[in-house]
């Protein structure tokens, strides 16, 4: 029987968590019953299509009418039209802020303006998300990060405020924001690989230590813009590779520390320079935006890859990068321990968990194999040599990093092919994203 | 100058957004009560705003206080243009007058506006000094409690129960007055919230003044209605009961809680009572009167002697009661339920219709026409009454249904002999006398041995001994409108059974539309009491309680709709089956038809006995010691229709044997009917569902309630509708709704939905008119569900450990037919009916329903008055049909809540459509109720109901208006200890 009017109204609202989540989901009402039904709702309880019909009516009519206090969550518990128990308030707001891990990795870093909006299609179509639910999300980025970018305080603790999120959500939508205001860039290629957990980990560590709020915690956007002073700082570090003395006494000290504990120390005294090289580069660009939003390309490019060409494992990553990193406060001449410190606490643990990841992606025996047929691209099951492909992307360091192991012979082949690895890759990225964007299926 | 109101408007928030430029508000606030206004600073730029006014002093007298409700306006202010209104706040002062209730009333109100809805909050501090009067003249009754609760309520005692009060009020209906065509919509529905506002304020004060003659100090079962009758007026009237009530002191509270101290768990016998429902006389005005045969439905039996023991003391008894009671005019209460020994016999159901056309009210300040109506109609209900042998009418109601010029008045009420004790005067101490007086027969089957003389029956009726004590005559069924008395002894569970039907009738105008109707009602009356008939014997039971018969009437069709809940009461004889005959013997294939739906009931009256646990203790009749004569004497019942009306009531009875009850099947309608019979789907395992306010056989209850409403519309094509078509499709519609509020309902099994009470109606003509003429039905229904801790369910140690859990509900649902030959195609189609144009027509059916759930598991939520999140507490407000709240212990009556909004749209596809725009509406009269008991202090609302629910659309305009009338009693409730203070034995 189709119904010309039908509400069914609570005292208390009645929600069902179920169909809560399908609205979420950007489920149309018709798409929704089908799938309760094919949940066996039915059998359970002995109703019919049309009771279902007008029970998920009833129910996305009451979301629809409590997104709007949803909005600013605070506000659903001084609100008077719905009488709703405080445990539901707490699941309405967790869920109603939960994003697609999917999703987010693909905004990530992206300017949150209506432009990015207007590509929102295409995002969902690539992860699988509804354009529903992709709106409700990045419209939630977008206010989160229009209320707590005028707060002062700490960033996690004022989303934690006001929108009354679990801990665990607010350091990632304090991640979201984060990147958002630094636009750093995260849909490159070689990124690919890394979900948006790791940035958000990245995120945690540059907020704790690269911001404003690190060291002063009562000042506006403290935790959402990084110290510029400190920014400005690093480029002091430039004397530890174009100091010749320097260089050389750091290498020996690291040289010393590491023997005996790795089985890759010709590589690790070999690359030393460059590798040095490349992150106090990094630390001295960092004071253009330009390069700060490169950050994490140039960690890949300019640190992962070399290691990754040598077969380093994650371990012998961390105990190059723990020596590297100690040696420097052992040269008596070198004045800016604290700054190395800030800056080298985040791109140690920044650098480890990319390169895990990059283990954890490939498979290292894959990797092995490719190495040993010394075929860049023959490959077709794994991204990585790819992105080892040597010539890909500017930068006269990975040249010159790149120059011994490999002579460049493959070059002319590299730039012939690109463009069109470059599309089959993506195709698969998509696949996968899309896999992994439909966590609810 | 008998009162000073002092009213301080503290804060606003959540305010909306009225000036676009800079995205802020400059709100002030207009306090308007009488003709004085007060204005607070504006407060600028902020959605949040700070007044913190002064106190606001208006000195008024003391019936301004009782007619006019405080008005708070919220603007925005304009420098250049005339200030926005945002929104308004009425608050009722009434409960302000009276010493025990509440002394202040401060909180936070939603700012509601006819047009936008709710917008925003405004936190008032509202006092009232009341200077003593003495006065003897005067116009005002403060002091006198009102109470919507039909029983006595619960922290009172009733000293004395005066009697029957009413009083009706009649003004013009600002929307039909000429300015309505030149002011706003928002103003046109101002003026009509603040008239109605006005007049129920004004019948209080009234009924107050009656009860204050008659010495008493309150009015219980106080019921308000109202009726639009369009052009020619809005009237307004009440009907209550007039008590003396004394305050307990806490301790004693529960011997006042009889509902929840039910005392008879064991079955041993069973006898029956007589139903007797009359549907009377329309009498059209304009010296036009058309008269419609009584019926007297009612089992028959024939009579050996009365107990001679009780004999002497019965007429004694009927003598005191009778001098009580004959001083009165109408000896009428509105209540349902009773103190213990308050009812002493039940005679049966008595009901009264009349018909008539309305005409323009020409002295709103004497109502005479509307008085007189009325008169005629009690005066009938207490004749129908005296016929039973009965000198009074319990649980008593009056109701109307209007379409166009053609008004149905209906009253109907339960005939019964009352304990005059409670009457007389000077009889104050009832501790004393509750054990001194003799009963004449237990309380347990007392009420349902029979008040007339039985070898001068009014009716044809079958009676027995008692099955309780064997001393008394008992007819074979017993149909009221009261609650179940909670010492009846029940046998099993109880359920809910409804009767639906659908008339057409053709459209005309004036007296022979009225005529019309007159004729079709004893037919429908009678139908829908055979359905009840039937449906209670396919369920093996043998008593209705809480009977409620709506009949709506709509341009081409009445609607008939009958609600109770069934039950097996041990007192009562066991119901016969039912027998199906053919009229026609010797054709085989219909023999064998015959014997196949014999079959599926005899199947169906076995699965129900089971299912309601319905296993009376076999009787022999060698046990009874005199059977009754003619027991044997086969009883036939005549379908209406296919007989002409002089034979109708023609339904004789056997008991004893079982196929007690023949439904001859004479032609394909029978057949219909029998289908219908049996198609009602069970209800689900773990649901009870039942429209009074306990379950019969469910004791245990858990304070988790939910209360519910909804409403359906149902489009009905122009396709050619028969009468069989309409009652399947009504009949459909009532069984969906059901169906959707146990599934909805599934989480909270065990379940039980209490005081289901569906409405139904069919949209008014105009409407109809307006949008394209279409039919509609549309349900309403607000229900609440109580739900049973885990433990109760485990306990092995009860028999009758199912959780028990109510809900009340209240379902109106409303068909309107329509015509539009183009329009109705779409409909057509989905209903898969043949295509015919009716002119137009409409019913509207309206039906009220209360749920209750047990709920296992421990979900049952605690009754903490906050709830605080976010840093900021909103009061947790508990809504019920019932006059208690399970598990809680009611402290404190704050005064009655009688609540009228409008609601008015001209974007409603933006608001989602009539869905959208009335879920959000019902949301916001919730919240509205809730947040008037809150700033009371209380923290419950029992006896809540929504009388009315009038939706008007007009989807081709995107316009829809909507008016809701609620009420119900606020209270402070607190949770009942695990050991009660008291125990209850002292109730019996």
């Amino acid at each position: 029987m189709t119904m010309e009017l039908d509400v069914f109204v609570g005292n208390t609202t009645i929600m069902d968590e179920e169909v809560y989540q399908l609205w979420l989901d950007g489920y149309t009402v018709n798409d929704a019953v089908r799938v309760r039904m094919d949940g066996g709702v039915m059998e359970e309880c002995e109703a019919s299509a049309d009771v279902l019909l007008s029970d998920t009516m009833d129910q996305y009519r009451t979301f629809q009418m409590c997104e709007r206090l949803l909005h600013s969550p605070s506000k659903l518990g001084n609100q008077l039209l719905f009488q709703i128990p405080p445990h539901r308030q707490a699941m309405l707001i967790e869920r109603y802020y939960t994003f697609d891990d999917g999703f987010v990795r693909e905004v990530l870093g992206k300017k949150l303006s209506k432009g990015t909006k207007k590509d929102l299609d295409d995002i969902g179509a690539k992860t699988g998300v509804t354009l529903k639910s992709c709106r409700r999300q990045f419209d939630n980025f977008k206010r989160v990060f229009k209320v707590v970018e005028e707060l002062k305080g700490p960033l996690v603790e004022n989303i934690h405020h006001h929108f009354l999120l679990s801990d665990k959500l607010a350091r990632d939508y304090a991640a979201i924001v984060f990147f958002a205001n630094n636009r750093f860039e995260t849909g490159k290629r070689k990124l690919q690989y890394l979900t948006f957990q790791d940035f958000a980990f990245c995120a945690g560590q540059l907020i704790s230590n690269w911001t404003v709020g690190a060291v002063d915690n009562m000042v506006e956007d403290m935790d959402v813009d990084l110290d510029k002073e400190f920014l400005q700082d690093l480029k002091e570090l430039k004397v530890l590779i174009n100091d010749k003395d320097l260089l050389d006494q750091h290498k020996s000290l690291v040289c010393t520390a590491l023997r005996g504990k790795t089985n890759n120390l010709n590589e690790m005294e070999t690359n030393f320079k460059n590798l040095s090289r490349g992150l106090v580069n990094i630390a001295a660009k960092l004071t253009n935006a330009k390069d700060v939003r490169d950050l994490f390309i140039d960690l890949v490019e300019k640190f992962i890859e070399p290691c990754r060409s040598d077969r380093w494992t994650s371990a012998d990553v961390r105990l190059y990068l723990t020596h590297y990193n100690n040696s420097v406060h052992l040269l008596d001449t070198f004045k800016h321990q604290v700054v190395w410190n800030r800056y080298m606490d985040v791109v140690k643990s920044s650098i480890n968990i990319l390169h895990v990841r990059l283990d954890e992606s490939e498979g290292l025996s894959c990797f092995m194999e490719k190495k040993k047929s010394q075929r860049w691209g023959s490959c077709s099951s794994c991204r990585s040599p790819h992105s080892l492909a040597p010539g890909q992307t500017g930068g006269g360091l990975r040249d010159l990093f790149w120059a011994p192991t490999q002579p460049g012979r493959q070059q002319p082949v590299g730039r012939t092919h690109r463009s069109g690895r470059r599309r089959s890759i993506r195709k698969k990225d998509s696949l996968i994203a899309a896999r992994g964007g439909l966590p609810h299926l | 100058m008998p009162g000073k109101l002092k009213a301080k408007i503290v804060a606003g928030r959540h305010l909306p957004v009225m000036d676009r430029a800079s995205d802020l508000t400059d709100a002030f606030v207009e306090v308007k009560f009488g003709n004085t206004t007060f204005k607070t600073d504006v407060c600028h730029k902020s959605l949040n705003p700070q007044w913190n006014s002064e106190w606001f002093k208006f000195e008024v007298d003391d019936e301004d206080l009782q007619d006019e409700p405080l008005q708070v306006t919220v603007l925005d202010h304009d420098t250049y243009s005339a200030n926005d209104a945002i929104g308004k706040v009425y608050i009722d002062i009434d409960p302000l007058l009276c010493s025990e209730a509440a002394s202040v009333i401060s909180g936070w109100f939603p700012i509601y506006d006819t047009i936008h809805g709710i917008r925003g909050e405004i936190n008032v501090l509202v006092k009232v000094e009341l200077f003593n009067d003495l006065n003897r003249f005067r116009q005002s009754s403060c002091g006198v409690k009102f109470f919507c609760t039909a029983s006595i309520p619960r922290c009172y005692r009733a000293v004395l129960v005066h009697g029957f009060v009413e009083e009706l009020v009649v003004n013009e209906d600002p929307e039909y007055q000429w300015i309505d065509r030149i002011r706003t919509p928002r103003a046109s529905n101002e003026a009509r919230q603040r008239l109605i506002s006005l007049m129920s304020g004004e019948l209080q004060r009234k009924i107050g003044l009656k009860v204050l003659e008659m010495g008493g100090n309150a009015v219980v079962g106080y019921l308000q209605c109202f009726d639009l009758e369009g052009e020619s007026g809005l009237v307004v009237r009440a009907i209550g009961t007039a008590c003396t009530l004394d305050k307990l002191s806490s301790g004693s509270a529960p011997n006042t809680n009889t509902h929840m101290s039910p005392l008879a768990h064991g079955c041993r016998s069973t006898h029956n009572s007589p139903v007797h429902s009359a549907c009377s006389s329309q009498r059209l005005s304009q010296n036009f009167s058309v008269s419609v045969p009584t019926l007297i439905f009612t089992g028959m039996g024939s009579g050996g002697s009365v107990g001679k023991e009780a004999g002497p003391l019965k007429t004694l008894l009927r003598q005191q009661t009778q001098t009580a009671l004959e001083q009165r005019e109408f000896p009428f209460f509105t209540l349902t339920s009773f103190p213990p020994g308050f009812l002493v016999h039940v005679g049966g159901v008595v009901s009264a219709r009349s018909v008539k056309l309305l005409d323009r009210i020409h002295n709103p300040d004497e109502p005479e026409t509307r008085d007189a109506w009325w008169e005629e109609i009690r005066q009938e209900i207490k004749s129908h009454g005296k016929a039973l042998g009965c000198h009074a009418v319990v649980g008593y109601s009056e109701s109307t249904s209007i379409c166009e010029e053609v008004c149905i008045l209906s009253a109907s009420g339960t005939a019964a002999i009352l304990n005059p004790r409670y009457m007389r005067e000077g009889c104050l101490d009832i501790g004393i006398t509750d054990h001194r007086f003799e009963e004449p027969s237990p309380p347990s089957c007392g009420f349902c041995h029979i008040p007339y003389d039985e070898l001068n029956m009014p009716f044809p009726a079958q009676l027995t001994y008692c099955y309780l004590c064997r001393r008394q005559k008992v007819p074979d069924v017993l149909f009221t409108t009261i609650n179940l008395p909670a010492e009846a002894a029940v046998t099993g569970k109880g359920c809910l059974i409804q009767a639906r039907l659908c008339r057409l009738k053709k459209k005309a105008q004036g007296e022979v539309n009225a005529t019309a109707i007159s004729n079709l009602l004893p037919f429908m009356e009678y139908e829908l009491h055979t359905q009840l008939m039937n449906k209670l014997k396919l369920r093996s039971m043998n008593a209705l309680f809480g009977l409620h018969i709506q009949i709506s009437v709509g341009e081409n069709m009445l609607l008939g709709l009958a609600s109770a809940t069934g039950v097996y009461l041990a007192a009562l004889p066991p119901p016969g089956g039912i027998q199906i005959a053919g009229k026609t013997p010797g054709d085989l294939s219909a023999e064998h038809h015959i014997l196949t739906i014999q079959k599926r009931i005899n199947d169906t009256i076995a699965k129900n006995k089971e299912l309601y646990q319905i296993n009376p203790p076999e009787l022999t009749e060698e046990v009874l010691g005199s059977p009754v004569p003619d027991s044997r004497q086969r009883s036939r019942l005549f379908r209406s229709h296919s007989e002409s009306s002089d034979e109708v009531s023609e339904l004789d009875l056997s008991h004893g044997k079982k196929d007690a009850f023949v439904l001859e099947i004479d032609d394909t309608d029978a057949v219909e009917d029998i289908h219908s019979l049996l198609t009602d789907a069970p209800t689900p395992t773990g649901f009870y569902s039942c429209n009074t306010e306990i379950m019969p056989g469910i004791y245990n209850w858990t304070s988790g309630v939910q209360m519910f409403t909804s409403v359906r519309v149902f489009r009905l094509s122009n396709a050619n509708l028969t009468n069989q078509g309409l009652n399947k499709i009504f009949t459909d519609l009532c069984e969906n709704l059901l169906k959707s509020f146990y599934f909805k309902l599934r989480s909270m099994i065990p379940c039980c939905l209490c005081q289901l009470n569906f409405t139904v109606a069919v949209p008014e003509e105009e409407l109809i008119q307006v949008g394209g003429f279409r039919t509609s039905l549309v349900c309403n229904e607000t229900e609440e569900q109580l739900q049973f801790p885990l433990e109760l369910c485990a306990d092995p140690s009860s028999a009758n450990c199912q959780p028990a859990s109510k809900a009340s509900g209240k379902n109106s649902a409303s068909v309107d037919y329509g015509s539009f030959a183009d329009r109705c195609s779409t409909w057509l189609e989905l209903l898969r009916l043949k295509a015919h144009t009716i002119r137009r027509g409409s019913v509207k059916t309206i039906s009220s329903l209360e749920r209750s759930s047990p709920l296992p598991e421990g979900r049952s939520r605690s009754l903490r008055s906050n709830r605080s999140f976010g840093g900021i507490s909103v009061t947790v407000v508990k809504m019920t049909p019932l006059s208690f709240l399970p598990g809680t212990r009611i402290i404190k009556y704050l005064g009655i809540i009688n609540m009228f909004f409008i609601r008015e749209t001209t974007s409603l596809r933006e608001e989602g459509g009539v869905s959208g725009f009335l879920h959000t509406f019902i949301a916001e009269v919730f919240s509205m109720v809730r947040a008037h008991v809150a700033a009371l202090g209380g923290n419950a609302v029992v006896s809540y109901s929504m009388k009315e629910c009038m939706l008007m659309e007009n989807p081709n305009k995107n316009q829809a208006q909507c008016l809701i009338n609620v009420s119900g009693d606020a209270v402070i409730c607190v949770r009942e200890t695990d050991q009660e203070p008291t125990p209850s034995t002292a109730s019996i």
